[in-house]
């Protein structure tokens, strides 16, 4: 059994000078940082410059390696790493490298239609609380059953996009031809997949190449764990495992309970051979002769969003309809934020723009959803204010009206706290639409004049341009 | 692939490119980066110069390795209570069904660690006055909402709810003020409407909320509803009071605080309230607004609640029409499509999402999400149907 991490047996692998070149005060502090994987290895010049460190650096990487292997697909920009998972669970610590999602490509369409696909796969991209939202990779299919237009596409895919590629294919002679197209390998693209009947040729070919490799058993766990063995043993040390996915009927169950077991097998029973990133298809609520557009978009959506809870590092998937995509991206935002960033923001007051004496009085919570959204529409839409930020112990609106953390009182003492009355000659507070139950009383301790603005803050813009100049609100 | 292993793979290239001659390095003093640019075509070249001066790479199985899954399966040392809402004529009450909810005994959909005797189930939301709900959502409702009885009885018989959620909106002060009593009559309308169990929501009033939940537990005597809700600044002493006196039970509500949570289980059951007569509302964040808080929350109390820690065995509520205060739901965008499916669906997934996190019970608003979980819900037990052959995917799909 390896050495399990700890402090203990991190700092012992360290230097102990506590020579302070990380920036840090002492060598148990960088120990710290390490297990929670805020630095790395590389951040302690000594273990990396020094020779005589040599043979504890290596050491240290492995004892600290997450139990779930990270990889990289593809080079460059583009390169997006998957896996690298330490807990089954997010509270445990936090998940690294966001789920990847990839976009197929059928080599049944044609030219025109293949870039086109891939044009709008690129070009997807949503703006949620500051941060762009996009997809990731492009899954080339052959699905025409000709090696020759499976390994054009492919060059075709390459030639079109910078994301990282994945070719699909059960057949070894076209993931070779495909692979060794101009333009391909150097992409180190991803090759979907081995499975019981062609694990010799695809690992021989992943190998040669260099390429992560994906292992397709599907409903069968020893099948999945047997191939993930010998294919280490060959060599592919950049696994990915994909247990199949069913979106329909009783089989969902046997896939969600699947990826449960193989993730903490690896995690919990630090089982070497299941230590692989997780794929899962999405996609495949597609199947079948002309299925409801709709329905399947929708099927495929919210599979999707069940499987960012379970565990899957890379999804594979077919709508480009921006309204089936957009949960799917706005759920991997959050599950895979970092629970320990604190959820409050600074209370006070802020700026928007340049605000003057005249300019409208906000009010918002220091929750930093919440603020970061009202932030991010103001600054979006030009709107010149004062942005009032009540402490609501990091709680939105809505919550902390409920809970009773939004309050009159507090509101009276951020309104003293923040000097507010010196920066605005007018005495006018636009309070959020769902805090309205509380205006009378916040203008009885205030003394100002409240006005009930919108419940989101989208729509502030409009408000301001009806209301503040105008006449009194609702 | 660290920074390491890729300068390793560089060198080695580049060995290899100059072994085979094909490329030429006139001025090695590059960046790094720039070097690994650079060098892309030659890596092209000197890989395919191994292809053509040698087999492909020898293997050294050629047998697979066989090895052997095992379940990693855990004990689990409690179990979460369990909780009946609704009581039938032979119980007491007028309902036609009575609904269990909790009794956890593994995670949430573990299914190879065992099985979880309650299915999760859907309430719908009523109100008892007509409100500004989405137009998706308030399409569904046009011509009952100002009828609570005639609102549920269409959430029962049209969209399959398996419970009704009213809520006693009216008497807030701030809009109209309706008395206890005049609400606690509508309370009555709709229990003779419906037959299904009932939620008693308020109106989030703290000072009134109380007196509105301990009149219409009144009027509902012996119907076992589910009080909505207290929390540690309210008179909860006297909601649990009217629970007992009339055979109802409590939730109790807090905003996202694990041990905020548990202090108020722990007054609740200091107060008398039985085991078998709370649920918890820890807090439904909405799908793009906080949503991840609750996965943590719902995931930690659950595990806690399994691992023996009696302050938080018990059935969870989700409000998961909180999805609705999205603007991604509701807004009408062209960029974004049609709200038409994105409002459901943004509330479907903030329901799926909490259910996975441990849930046991929800409220929505639109009747999509109501089919779409229920459906969800029979496949994540095992219990529907399939054809589906996903093994040639690749080519399966057209």
């Amino acid at each position: 059994m390896p050495e399990k991490a700890t402090l203990l047996t991190v700092y012992k692998l360290l230097p102990q000078t506590n020579c302070g070149e990380c920036g840090e005060v002492n060598c148990m502090t960088f120990a710290s940082n390490l297990l929670e994987r805020k630095m790395t290895v590389n951040d302690c010049p000594p273990l990396v410059k020094d020779a005589k460190y040599k043979n504890q650096a290596a050491k240290l990487a492995e004892l600290i390696a997450p139990p779930v292997r990270e990889l990289t697909l593809g080079v460059g920009q583009s390169a997006v790493k998957i896996g690298g998972k330490q807990v089954v669970y997010r509270h445990d610590l936090t998940y690294h490298n966001p789920t990847a999602i990839a976009i197929d490509v059928s080599d049944k369409l044609d030219d025109a239609q293949i870039t086109d696909r891939v044009g709008r796969a690129e070009k997807f991209q949503f703006t949620h609380i500051g941060e762009n939202l996009r997809l990731d990779a492009m899954a080339v299919r052959a699905a025409s059953g000709d090696p020759q237009r499976f390994a054009q596409a492919v060059a075709l895919v390459a030639k079109s996009s910078r994301l990282p590629l994945i070719l699909c294919s059960f057949d070894p002679a076209a993931l070779r031809l495909a692979v060794e197209q101009k333009g391909v390998y150097e992409r180190r693209p991803m090759l979907y997949a081995a499975t019981r009947e062609n694990w010799k040729d695809v690992g021989a070919l992943a190998k040669q190449y260099s390429c992560p490799l994906v292992v397709f058993s599907p409903g069968d766990l020893s099948g999945l764990k047997s191939l993930a063995k010998t294919l280490r043993a060959m060599g592919n040390n950049e696994l990915v495992l994909d247990p199949g996915l069913w979106t329909q009927g009783r089989l969902l169950k046997d896939s969600i309970e699947n990826l449960e077991m193989l993730r903490r097998s690896a995690i919990q029973k630090e089982d070497k051979d299941l230590a692989y990133p997780i794929m899962a298809v999405p996609a495949v609520a597609w199947i079948g002769e002309s299925p409801d557009p709709t329905a399947a978009a929708y099927k495929e959506s919210y599979t999707a969003c069940m499987l960012l809870t379970r565990f899957a590092d890379i999804l594979i998937m077919h709508s480009l309809d921006v309204w089936a995509l957009l949960p799917v991206v706005t759920l991997r935002q959050g599950v895979y934020t970092d629970p320990r960033k604190p959820v409050a923001v600074e209370s006070g007051i802020k700026p928007i723009g340049a605000p003057d004496e005249t300019s409208p009085v906000l009010l918002t919570t220091n929750f930093a959803l919440t603020y970061y959204t009202v932030a991010n529409d103001l600054e979006a839409s030009g709107v010149t204010c004062h942005l009032l930020v009540l402490n609501t112990e990091g709680l939105s609106v809505e919550s902390s009206v409920a809970g009773g953390q939004f309050n009159a009182a507090g509101v009276k003492d951020l309104v003293s706290s923040s000097n507010v009355e010196s920066k605005a000659k007018h005495r006018k507070l636009v309070i959020p639409g769902m805090a309205a139950r509380l205006s009378g009383e916040i203008e009885d301790l205030t003394k100002w004049e409240v006005m009930v603005g919108p419940k989101d803050s989208s729509q502030i813009k409009e408000y301001l341009d009806k209301f503040w100049n105008g006449p009194k609100a609702p | 692939m660290s920074g390491d292993d890729r300068s390793d793979l560089t060198k080695r290239l580049l060995q290899l490119a100059e072994k085979f001659g094909q490329i030429e390095l006139e001025n090695v003093q590059v960046a790094v980066d720039e070097l690994t640019l650079q060098l892309q075509p030659a890596i092209a070249t000197a890989t395919r110069g191994i292809t053509a001066l040698q087999p492909p790479a020898v293997i050294s199985a050629d047998r697979l390795i066989e090895a052997e899954f095992v379940k990693p399966v855990e004990v689990y040392a409690a179990q979460v209570a369990e909780v009946q809402l609704g009581a039938t004529r032979a119980e007491g009450g007028t309902r036609s069904v009575a609904v269990k909810i909790g009794g956890a005994k593994v995670p949430p959909f573990y299914s190879f660690e065992g099985s979880n005797p309650n299915k999760p189930v859907f309430a719908m939301d009523v109100f008892d006055m007509p409100l500004t709900l989405p137009k998706v959502v308030r399409q569904h409702y046009e011509g009952v909402m100002d009828d609570p009885a005639a609102w549920a009885k269409k959430s029962v018989r049209e969209f399959n709810a398996d419970i009704i959620s009213f809520n006693l909106i009216s008497t807030d002060p701030g809009l109209k003020n309706t008395s206890a009593e005049d609400a606690a009559q509508t309370v009555h309308d709709v229990l003779k409407a419906v037959d299904v169990p009932i939620i008693i929501g308020g109106s989030g009033n703290k000072q009134k909320d109380p007196v509105v939940l301990e009149k219409a537990a009144e009027v509902a005597h012996g119907e076992r509803c589910l009080l909505n809700s207290v929390s540690t600044d309210t008179d909860y002493k006297r909601v649990v009071k009217a629970s007992l006196d009339h055979g109802h039970s409590v939730v109790a509500f807090t905003p996202m605080d694990i041990n905020n949570q548990k202090k108020l289980n722990r007054l609740l059951l200091d107060a008398g309230l039985p085991r078998d007569r709370l649920v918890i509302d820890p807090t439904t964040g909405a799908l793009g607004y906080g949503i991840e808080y609750s996965v943590s929350l719902l995931e930690r109390i659950r595990l806690a609640a399994l691992k023996g820690d009696p302050e938080l065995q018990m059935p969870i509520l989700s409000a998961a029409s909180n999805a609705w205060g999205a603007r991604e739901a509701w807004m009408k965008s062209e960029e974004l499509g049609p709200r038409e499916y994105r409002g459901p669906l943004w509330e479907a997934v903030t329901g799926l999402t909490m259910m996975m996190s441990g849930a046991d019970l929800f409220m929505v608003s639109h009747p999509a999400t109501v089919r779409v979980l229920k459906g969800l819900v029979d496949s994540l037990l095992g219990t529907g149907e399939t054809d589906q052959k996903i093994e040639d995917w690749i080519t399966a799909i057209e």
